[in-house]
Formats: structure tokens, C-alpha cells, sequence
């Protein structure tokens, strides 16, 4: 498991707890670098690709140029400081790279809360409850602060992810306790690297976006609106209830890329044991790679996400289509294809109106479009 | 050629397919079910053709689709995959389960739950996909249900409760256990899969135990069995597993609880169905006859015999 958090602030007040199922040693603690998880978050994000038509007086086939745009935001962190212990079992505790970490356990119900509060860490109320359900399960806490004085040693500006090597069956995420802290919904990112198939929420609806659709030339200048747009229409379709399928793919290969496919030494340096160290790009068809993204917040997703892995391998991207007009010389009677490509700009128009709720007209104005569609009147065809 | 087996307006088999047909039409172009109508169609016509195939072999008088047909839909709603192969060895082998291993004239497994876990264990390209309903298919989904009580009187609706009413306080009692807020409870009992398995699949005649008490007894193990796996196990799809795992001991129930068997229901016909368990030629028949045992006796009167007595009017339909 590797954690990213986009915290920002001042590192002395980040903190972080996370329940997990079972001790872990030292050992099993590593510090990722952040560049992986750009690399993976390039690799998989929305993407927009492009297609140019041909000279519609030459006709041959299209071509494809792919580019890559895309958003990212990470998971908010919790603000906690520093502290002494009462109350609990420290059962480990270690320095790793810049983070000071602790494993915990308490055999008490609210004893953590009550250790943490009075260590000086900021539990948000309604964090006490969700941790005396976690330690009822018998569940350890990974307690993560910054060392500054490890920070300054090793010269690292932004907080590195915190990577953890464990074997359990529970296969699920804790989300409660980032909730109780949070001022509205926050997003997550999940990237499941699994050798059999894609990975689904087994406890919310887990639905692909909607993908491969002709949208306007204007969206490639504001793609991160576009796509934050059509995320939350996604998002309030669903009720709010549902988890998004943004990516999978298996890693061997993509079409069209948007970066290169990560390599084996990468893909181990994201704790996929299971492919052989080498040079070789591409770990092969051992890996396959689904990029989950949930927005989510306590009324909505009151239970921690549960996850199984599915036996299904089929690809899915998040991509929506540009279709340039040809902007050339035409040296014949072109009115058919000016015809369709004015009919294209509004259904492209329609489409971006209803995967993003932006208002149709306005749209419209962006684009340019003298009029609505062409009615087409019989008699436009006469002469 | 066996004659077609008549589906009376009564016959809740009826209210079954159309319901069954509903949710798939629901899930497909509301829910974004992975079911294609190709996918669909595969299924049902294999289905359809193993029944055919059964019928000929154990040379049965009519040939009754109408439960195949149950079958087959609940596996297009259940069973995903992309091999149509796999697709096409589930609904055979849901239908071959019902000709093929059968104890003292019921068949063992209900069809699609034996299906699903067969291709679950034996194949690498099945999975189900138990959260895939949301929250406004499951009201409509228990307004269907509930609907479904009220019509046909609960005919064998004593194990879809005894279920139901285990897996909630064993859910809510969890809960309660952790101090855990009961939104979480309530939110893993508001799942349409749960109620697909309580109220087509658990409730099938065929495979039930023929008595009351063998039947409440039988729906609480497996609602135990299903958070055994969900809780401790950490696995999904625990009704399918623990619901075939508990099939093997009907014949069990059976023996301690006898009961009147399940008529097949053809409806209010002149048809005079020659009982399903009762067919002469089956490929293979396990025919251990439950003899009543001493016990019986002493434990009906112990079990509370009186209410059960007043409870028990036996409806007989078909389920998945």
C-alpha cells in the first residue's frame, strides 16, 4: 500500500493514522518515491486525444495524435501534532526516512482517542468513535509525524509517500476517520495493481465514466474544468453514493498512451512483487492497473470501502474525443462535409452540455456556432 | 416430444420472470449491468436447451421452462464475465445441477447458486458483482419483494424471513459490538443482491427443507454462514457460499424435520403433473429415502409443534 497525501502546511503539523489489520515491522515501512505515483497518475489519468480530419477532397484514412492533460488532486491529510504516551500499547516504534512512526494498539475503547487527545495530537470529534470501532476489530494504528530534523537531513521539500508491506484478508480501505476531520467531500484516488483483473467496491456501485465522446476543440484549454465539470454531474447522478472507474487497463501496453507504461524496476518500487526486476519496459500482462476516484463524505459512504479483485481484464479509459475540422484548401464541392461538420459542432455542443451541466448556449457562444443545428429543411440540398 | 408445460396466471413463476425481467431491464440500462442482450440471450437459450435435453433424457412427460427461465434470468443478473463459454457452462450446469444431482427425488443446489460457485471456483473469468445496485434499486427492488408477499401469501416465505431476520441481527449485533454508528449496518442491509438472495434464490421450494422448522433453521445457518464469510472471512458473495454449503445438509433436515414436499405448481389446470421429484429416469439418483426417526416424534413436540402446526400451509412455487 502506498499513501499520497497533497497536504499542504507546515510539515511539523502533519500527522496521519490509519488503522491497519495487523502489526507491522519495520521492515514493511518504506518511503515511496512521489515521482511513482506521478508517473502512475500520468499513465492513467482522463485524457483527451485528437483526431484531424483528412482533406475531404483527398480521401484517406484518419490519423490519431494523441495528448495527455489531466487533474490531480490527492486525498486531504489530517492535521495532528505531537505527543507523549498514556494508556496504550506502543507496540512499535521507528524512524523512516522523514516520518517518525508508531504502531499502536489499545485494548480499550476509547483509550486511543483519549492517548492521542492528550499527546497533543488534534482528534477531531467524532474521531473518538470511529477509533473505538477500529480497535474493537482489534485493528493496530500507523501513527506517522514528520522528523523535521530527518526532513532537513535529507533535504526533501514536499512529504514523500508512506509505503506499507503487509498480507491480510481485508481487503478495504478506512476512509471513516479521514471523514470526521474534513470540511465537506474529499477525493481519493485508489490504484489497485493486481495480477488478475480489475478491481470494484463490493459495498458502493462502482461505475465507469463516461468515456469516448466528441466533445468541442475549446475543452483541450480547459480540460481540468471540463473534467471536474463532468465529475460532479457524474457525482450527483449517482447520488453521491458511487465509486468511479476512471482506468483499467492491463500495464503491458496502452492505446494511446499518455505516458510511457511504467517499468518493472517502477512498477516494484510500487510493491508489485509479484513481476521481476529488469530493464524491460512493461511489466507484462502481470499487471493490471485500475485507477478508482471517489468523492466522498460521512452521509454518503458511511462504511469503509471494501474491494474484491475481479476476473475482468477488459481495458477502459476515460477519454473524450476532438475532432478537428479540416482547415485547408477545399478544390472541390464541399457542402457535405461542411454540412456534417456543422452538424458534428452540435452534437459535440449537445454532449459537453449534458456530460458537464455548462449551459448549452454559452457553449455554443464559445464555439462559435452561428445558429442551432441545421434543421435539415429538404430545400437546404436543392441549390 | 414432451409436451409444453402450461404457466397459469397464478402460478407465482409468473410473477417471478416478470419481476426478474425488470431488474435485468433496470439494471442493464439504468445501472450499467455488464450484460449484453447477446450475453442475455447465450444464457437463456442454454438454459433453455439443458432443460430440453433433461426433459428427453429422464424422459419426462412436459417440458417446463418456465423455472429454466427463472434460472437463466437470475444468472444473467448475477454472472459476470467475458468468456461466453463461461457464460454458457454456468447455465448448463445450472440446469444439469437439477437433473444431475439430486437426493430423494429434490434436487441438492438451487440451480444458479450452484452455477455461480461452480464457475467461481472451477474458472478464472467469473466474478459477481454484489454492489452494483444502489440505493434506489433496492426500494423499488423490496417494493417488488414486499409485493410479491402480499400477492402470493407468503407461500415459503418462512426462510426468506428466518434469513432475512438472522443476517439483520447479526449485521445490526456486529455493529452494536464495535460501536459503530447503525448507518453502517443499515447500509450494508440496503443491497439488492441480499434481497435477489432472499427472495428468489433461498426461497426456492426445491431445495428448501420440506418442514417449517427445517426451513427456519436452514435460512438463519445460512444468513450465519453469509456474515461468517463477509466478517471473518473477509470475502465477498457470502450468501452464495454458505448457501451451497448448507444445501448439503437438507436431505439432513429432511430426516429430522420431514415435511410435505413442495407440489410443483402448473397451475389451476386440468394438467396433472406428475410430481417433479418423482420422474423414473434420472442420469443419476442418489435415493436414500428419510425414514422417520425415533427422535422425531419427541422433538416435533419439543420444537413447539403448535405454532409451527398453525403455520405450516405449504405453498409450493418455483424459485431461481
Amino acid at each position: 500500500m502506498t499513501m499520497g497525501s497533497d497536504y499542504q502546511g507546515d510539515p511539523k503539523d502533519f500527522a496521519i493514522v490509519i488503522p491497519v489489520p495487523r502489526p507491522i515491522e519495520k521492515g514493511q515501512i518504506h518511503i515511496g518515491d512521489p515521482k511513482l505515483l506521478e508517473r502512475l497518475d500520468a499513465y492513467s489519468s482522463p485524457r483527451l486525444v485528437e483526431y484531424h480530419d483528412p482533406d475531404p477532397c483527398v480521401p484517406h484514412d484518419y490519423a490519431a495524435a494523441p495528448s495527455a492533460a489531466g487533474m490531480i488532486q490527492r486525498k486531504s491529510a489530517s492535521e495532528k501534532d505531537r505527543a507523549r504516551s498514556l494508556g496504550v500499547t506502543i507496540e512499535a516504534s521507528y524512524t523512516v526516512g522523514e516520518y517518525d512512526i508508531l504502531i499502536l494498539s489499545a485494548s480499550q475503547s476509547s483509550g486511543l482517542a483519549t492517548w492521542l487527545r492528550e499527546n497533543g495530537y488534534r482528534i477531531p470529534r467524532g474521531a473518538a468513535q470511529v477509533l473505538d470501532s477500529y480497535v474493537r476489530q482489534n485493528m493496530r494504528f500507523f501513527v506517522a509525524k514528520v522528523n523535521l530534523g530527518e526532513k532537513t537531513k535529507l533535504g526533501f521539500s514536499t512529504l514523500r509517500p508512506i509505503q506499507i508491506a503487509y498480507d491480510s484478508p481485508k481487503f478495504m480501505l478506512p476512509i471513516r476517520l479521514g471523514m470526521a476531520n474534513a470540511n465537506g467531500p474529499q477525493e481519493l484516488f485508489v490504484y489497485a495493481l493486481t495480477r488478475k483483473g480489475r478491481v470494484e467496491t463490493t459495498n458502493y456501485r462502482t461505475v465507469r465514466l463516461p468515456s469516448d465522446a466528441d466533445v468541442p476543440i475549446y475543452v483541450k484549454d480547459r480540460f481540468a474544468d471540463f473534467y471536474r465539470a463532468l465529475f460532479s454531474k457524474q457525482v450527483a447522478r449517482e447520488n453521491r453514493q458511487a465509486v468511479f472507474t476512471e482506468y483499467a487497463w492491463d500495464m503491458a501496453w496502452c492505446d494511446p498512451c499518455a505516458a510511457d507504461p511504467l517499468s518493472r524496476e517502477e512498477l516494484r518500487g510500487l510493491g508489485v512483487f509479484w513481476v521481476a526486476a529488469g530493464d524491460a519496459r512493461g511489466g507484462g500482462s502481470e499487471v493490471f492497473l485500475t485507477r478508482l476516484h471517489v468523492r466522498y463524505d460521512a452521509a454518503h459512504f458511511p462504511e469503509d470501502l471494501a474491494f474484491q479483485e475481479t476476473a475482468d481484464r477488459q481495458n477502459f479509459q476515460a477519454r473524450y474525443v476532438l475532432r478537428h475540422a479540416w482547415s485547408g484548401d477545399l478544390a472541390c464541392d464541399a457542402m457535405p462535409y461542411i454540412d456534417s461538420v456543422r452538424k458534428r459542432h452540435e452534437e459535440e455542443a449537445r454532449t459537453l452540455a449534458t456530460l458537464t451541466g455548462w449551459r448549452l448556449d454559452e457553449i455554443r457562444r464559445t464555439m462559435k456556432l452561428d445558429a442551432p443545428a441545421d434543421d435539415g429543411a429538404w430545400w437546404r440540398k436543392i441549390w | 416430444m414432451p409436451a409444453l408445460a402450461p404457466l397459469s396466471r397464478h402460478d407465482p413463476r409468473l410473477w417471478q420472470i416478470a419481476s426478474l425481467t425488470c431488474l435485468l431491464a433496470y439494471g442493464t440500462a439504468f445501472l450499467g449491468f455488464d450484460v449484453t442482450a447477446a450475453r442475455a440471450g447465450l444464457i437463456v437459450v442454454t438454459a433453455l436447451l439443458a432443460q430440453l435435453a433433461g426433459t428427453l433424457a429422464a424422459r419426462l412427460p412436459f417440458f417446463d421452462p418456465w423455472s429454466s427461465l427463472i434460472s437463466a434470468l437470475s444468472l444473467c443478473l448475477l454472472l459476470r464475465t467475458n468468456a461466453p463459454l463461461v457464460a454458457m457452462l454456468a447455465a448448463a450446469a445450472a440446469i444439469g445441477s437439477k437433473f444431475l444431482l439430486r437426493f430423494h427425488g429434490k434436487h441438492l443446489f438451487n440451480p444458479t447458486n450452484f452455477a455461480l460457485v461452480l464457475v467461481l471456483v472451477v474458472t478464472n473469468d467469473a466474478w459477481v458483482s454484489s454492489g452494483q445496485w444502489g440505493s434506489v434499486a433496492f426500494f423499488g427492488f423490496l417494493l417488488v419483494c414486499a409485493g410479491r408477499f402480499v400477492v402470493h401469501r407468503a407461500a415459503r416465505g418462512d426462510v426468506t424471513l428466518a434469513y432475512l431476520a438472522t443476517s439483520l441481527a447479526l449485521v445490526v449485533g456486529r455493529s452494536l459490538q464495535l460501536h459503530e454508528p447503525l448507518t453502517i449496518p443499515f447500509h450494508r442491509l440496503e443491497s439488492g443482491a441480499l434481497l435477489l438472495f432472499a427472495f428468489f434464490m433461498i426461497s426456492d421450494p426445491k431445495t428448501t427443507p420440506d418442514s417449517r422448522t427445517g426451513r427456519i433453521v436452514f435460512g438463519a445457518l445460512v444468513a450465519t454462514g453469509a456474515a461468517y464469510v463477509q466478517f471473518r472471512l473477509f470475502r465477498p458473495n457470502g450468501a452464495l457460499w454458505s448457501l451451497v454449503l448448507f444445501s448439503l445438509f437438507v436431505p439432513l433436515f429432511d430426516l429430522v424435520w420431514p415435511g410435505r414436499r413442495a407440489a410443483p405448481v402448473f397451475g389451476a389446470t386440468a394438467f396433472q403433473p406428475q410430481p417433479k421429484g418423482a420422474f423414473h429416469a434420472p442420469i443419476l439418483r442418489l435415493d436414500l429415502r428419510p425414514r422417520a426417526l425415533p427422535v422425531r416424534r419427541v422433538f416435533r413436540r419439543a420444537a413447539g409443534a403448535r405454532l409451527l402446526r398453525l403455520l405450516r400451509r405449504e405453498g409450493g412455487h418455483e424459485a431461481l
